[in-house]
């Protein structure tokens, strides 16, 4: 017997369970029956907290019952990355680093549990929101497809033997397999856009410094910031609405304006410039995505958006730039995995040096490992000019590029990856061919401006979906909802249903 | 800097001497989170998920600790710059949670002072390369079978004080470092702690021909955490080096330590051997930024630092040079000393008694300091000695009196029958009586060691339990003694 379809919509989960037409432990419980029945085949989760979460709605249903104004998200079901902080409950990352092993099933075995709630989880669990489990995703957030995961392979509902992006294709899964509706990710490079395009579901990249990183377990520090992963945009909307905002524990928050961002989807896009990059429409975009990237532009076109040629002329050196700096940041956000406080420690050590070396050597993965050693050499004395500095003034110029094409634009539209989702196992044994996978994703990264992805239709030739990208200065994530919401309400095949969600 | 007189000490050889003093800064609680700082209290207790370095946590600066740096800054003669960065210092080690330690690197708080130093090569001014702020680290303990790990002081706010190499002997370090710590706790910024490590001195040193350009091979000495030891280290390590160079050798710069109880230094690690600390911008931690204002406003409240203050207790109190400096080795006894001043004593009779008496009994613990009285007690007492009411002996005897209680001097004295004795007569008649007790020292006096006479009066003081006046106590005794060898 299949479950009942989820409801899509964060905003209409929310809206029914306060006005009490819906119970939260219904939804829940059907959020957690989807789980049950897909998650072994989609691998979008690494821990499930059934009776945390039943627990939870229940409580939320009874203080409704008492006549309690509900929070915003009361009783939507969602999924946290890995990488996010829940105290007592199993924090991974994805790496086995932070697990004492890995059983037959790809689960952690005593994972670490923290002490601490990250500021986003915290947020959402004060607007009423029930966390569903822990989703996959590549070791410590490094990857474009999931396969890092330590734990376990997670597959696109879309097409099982393809990947769901990375490197919050846990969350990803989650949303486009109807197993929640909606999830937090994390994005660096990418992570959360990229999956979403691959997934067909909404992924915001929010500027740097709108959301809160604590709790949230460091990638690279300049780049990350924590989105959210749905099946439409005023959900998304909805849910940055609570995350966003100063937290007095990151320090690198800012104290801009909050905007009204689910008021903001319904403004249309009437008068508003957009720019197209000629630089992501170059060599090695796909036609079927290229074709719907297209189409979605005219489609702001005839909702009176104007359309304009603008130039990104250092967006060639995003990559090789954004794999010094992400790679160089990371190398020492990962040293406090030493075996000495937390997580995995390697036994039978004789010196100090051997226990560094066999707890990181067993406890890392060999994409970690790649990226600890690359930062490590371009911060090395008699390197760190060459790269780690010359890699922070290219990083100027593309955020200058931005800052130049926004004196004439309001938005940027670009394709979010250059394909669509690729096979698993294609790109595992070529990492730069990885890399580049992020090529359109990067830039915004490093200028550390907003950015989201929008499904635009399924690929001709694939059936896969689709991501538009639609990058807004820094801290102007209203506008950038304005045209999402457009790109979502003109875009073809929206009733279409993963495959994995079908049966 | 002022060119240094070069001393025969080391031969032909001048030492080039340089100090990083690293002090903690008294803040309530840690540089980049909200944990107590405190010490002494069971491993581990003062920690949270910050300054245990757990995933996810960020640091958050500590408002307090940037202020009482830049007042240090600002106090040692630097320039503090508006924006200065925090940097990470990676290498691997148990007490160093994060795996880096946050320090500043090539953008630091503040640049550019000097300090006045005094010592065996005379007045001079040094340079201050530079102040920056960091996080202490946290303490490994090591046992038999285990090594424990308590982070209590992990994230410990410290201003780093990079002096320049301008020291020319081992004196001279002994007073830039007592200077520096005596400048931060004046301010109160820094306990002056040594023992248990809240300043702390690594010393560079090399040896070189005078005038020339060039400095020699560097060592560089880890912790030495004396006055004392500062002194003999850098000797030692001076004619170590000397020693070496002239018997031919060459030696790599080096990190060396001290051990105080062998007196002699050994080597930790070479140059080559020593980490690449890969320093880089903590992108954790926004550039600190500094408003002008925040600036001025510390540069107006800075106190009156130790050198100004013993300079104006000599120039405008008419103290001697000692008194001055015994008055300033302590901000509470100096504050103490003002304060008795205050009252209406004397800055000469309130220094002797401070000097004779209080300093005894004081009881210091960093920066705390208790007085056996209050500043308006020994203020009272001295009064009552100025108007003659009780002599200098009565005084040091009421003082054991009302000392640890909240006893008035005045009405105890009163209680204790202590006046000063005038009665003529009965003095005369003491005097007589002791003169004859004692013939054969009125004896010699009258042969011309007069200097006996002091002996006389200590009788005359013991006789009257320390009542007598001392002026007249003289007199008569002077006249009795002389009058004896007028009547023979
Ligand atoms: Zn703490």
């Amino acid at each position: 017997m299949s479950p009942k379809l989820l409801p899509r919509s964060v905003v209409e989960i929310a809206a029914s369970v306060r006005g009490g037409e819906v119970s939260a432990e219904s939804i829940t419980q059907a959020s957690l029956d989807a789980v049950a029945a897909r998650d072994g085949q989609l691998g979008g989760f690494l821990s499930v907290a059934a009776d945390l979460a039943l627990q939870r709605a229940r409580d939320i249903d009874l203080r409704r019952e008492r006549g309690e104004t509900l929070g915003p998200l009361a009783g939507v079901p969602i999924a946290l990355k890995d990488a996010l902080c829940t105290k007592d409950q199993p924090t991974t990352s994805g790496s086995r680093i932070l697990a004492q092993g890995i059983d037959q099933q790809g689960r952690a075995i005593d994972p670490w549990r923290p002490p601490y709630d990250a500021t986003v989880v915290a947020r959402l669990r004060a607007a009423d929101a029930v966390f569903i489990g822990k989703s996959n995703l590549d070791e410590f957030a490094m990857g474009s497809s999931n396969e890092n995961s330590a734990f376990r392979l997670a597959r696109n509902p879309w097409n099982l033997d393809r990947t769901p992006g990375g490197s919050s294709g846990g969350s990803a899964v989650a949303v486009a397999g109807r197993m929640t509706a909606g999830a937090l990710g994390s994005d660096t490079g990418g992570s959360v856009r990229q999956p979403a395009a691959l997934t067909g579901t909404v992924g915001v990249k929010p500027s740097y410094g709108r959301v809160s990183r604590y709790g949230l377990i460091a990638f690279a520090s300049s780049f990350d910031q924590v989105g959210p992963i749905t099946h439409d945009v005023a959900s998304s909307a909805a849910m940055l609405q609570i995350i966003a905002g100063a937290d007095p524990a990151d320090g690198t928050t800012t104290h801009h304006r909050v905007g009204a961002y689910r008021e903001a989807c319904s403004r249309g896009v009437a008068g508003m410039r957009i720019g197209v990059p000629a630089e992501y429409f170059a060599d090695g975009l796909d036609d079927e995505v290229a074709a719907q990237v297209r189409r979605a532009i005219a489609a702001l076109e005839e909702n009176g958006a104007s359309i304009s040629n603008i130039e990104l002329p250092h967006t060639r050196h995003a990559v090789a730039t954004y794999y010094i700096l992400a790679t160089a940041e990371c190398s020492s956000n990962l040293s406090r995995f030493d075996g000495v406080r937390f997580g995995h420690r390697a036994h039978g050590s004789q010196t100090l040096r051997e226990v560094y070396e066999t707890t990181r050597g067993g406890g890392f993965g060999p994409e970690v490992k790649r990226r600890i050693m690359l930062g490590t050499y371009v911060l090395s004395a008699g390197y760190y000019d060459a790269y780690y500095r010359r890699a922070q003034q290219v990083r100027t110029l593309i955020r200058r590029d931005f800052e130049h094409a926004f004196q004439s634009v309001d938005l940027i539209a670009t394709p979010v990856s250059p394909t669509v989702a690729f096979p698993l196992g294609s790109k595992l044994d070529d990492p730069l061919a990885m890399y580049l996978a992020d090529v359109y994703t990067l830039p915004a990264s490093l200028a550390g401006i907003a950015a989201i992805s929008v499904p635009c239709g399924l690929g001709s030739a694939s059936g896969l979906p689709v991501g538009l990208q639609i990058i807004a200065p820094s801290f102007a994530e209203e506008q950038m909802f304005q045209a999402a919401q457009v790109v979502e309400d003109t875009a073809p095949d929206r009733e279409v249903i993963p495959q994995a969600c079908q049966s | 800097m002022t060119q240094a007189v070069i001393t025969s000490r080391y031969g032909d050889w001048e030492p080039v001497i340089g100090l990083e003093i690293h002090a903690q800064l008294g803040t309530q609680t840690k540089l980049f989170c909200a944990c107590e700082t405190s010490f002494g209290d069971p491993p581990n207790v003062h920690t949270c998920p910050v300054c245990l370095g757990l995933p996810g946590a960020l640091p958050v600066l500590n408002r307090q600790a940037v202020k009482m740096a830049i007042a240090a800054s600002l106090a040692l003669g630097c320039k503090v710059h508006e924006k200065s960065i925090f940097a990470r210092k990676n290498y691997f080690y148990p007490d160093l949670p994060k795996g880096y330690q946050i320090s500043q690197f090539d953008q630091p708080l503040a640049t550019g002072g000097t300090l006045d130093i005094e010592a065996d090569l005379g007045a001079r001014t040094v340079g201050i390369t530079r102040v920056h702020m960091e996080e202490d680290a946290g303490k490994n303990i090591h046992g038999d079978q285990h090594s424990r790990v308590d982070l209590n002081r992990a994230g410990t706010p410290l201003v780093e004080i990079v002096g320049e190499p301008d020291l020319r002997s081992p004196a001279e370090a002994r007073d830039y470092m007592r200077r520096v710590r005596d400048v931060l706790i004046f301010l109160g910024v820094n306990d002056g702690n040594l023992e248990q490590g809240s300043f702390r001195c690594d010393a560079n040193v090399s040896v070189r021909k005078p005038g020339a350009s060039n400095f020699g091979t560097r060592v560089e000495m880890k912790n030495i955490n004396s006055f004392r030891f500062v002194e003999e280290a850098l000797d030692g390590e001076i004619h170590r080096q000397i020693r070496l160079i002239e018997r031919g050798e060459v030696f790599k710069q080096q990190t060396r330590g001290y051990n105080a109880d062998k007196k002699h230094s050994y080597l930790l690690r070479e140059k080559e051997n020593e980490d690449d600390y890969r320093y880089f911008p903590d992108p954790d931690l926004p550039p600190l930024v500094i408003e002008t204002r925040l600036i001025t406003e510390q540069r107006e409240s800075l106190p009156e630092l130790p050198a100004d203050k013993q300079r104006r207790y000599t120039k405008e109190l008419g103290l001697s040079d000692y008194a001055a400096g015994v008055l300033t080795a302590h901000p509470a006894t100096a504050r103490f000393f003002e304060a008795t001043v205050a009252t209406g004593a004397t800055a000469e009779r309130a220094s002797n008694f401070i000097g004779a008496e209080i300093l005894r009994d004081l009881k210091t613990d960093g920066l705390d300091a208790q007085f056996p009285v209050s500043p308006e007690q020994l203020g009272a007492l001295l009064a009552l000695v100025e108007a003659g009411t009780i002599s200098g002996k009565q005084a040091k005897k009421l003082y054991g009196d009302v000392a640890g209680t909240d006893r008035d001097p005045a009405s105890r004295a009163k209680e204790l029958g202590m006046e000063v004795m005038r009665d003529e007569g009965a003095l005369e008649k003491l005097v007589g009586e002791i003169v004859s007790k004692n013939a054969k020292q009125a004896e010699q006096y009258r042969a011309g060691k007069t200097k006996l006479l002091g002996f006389f009066v200590g009788q005359l003081m013991k006789a009257t339990r320390g009542s007598a006046d001392p002026e007249l106590a003289n007199a008569l005794l002077r006249a009795a003694l002389e009058q004896d060898t007028k009547d023979r």
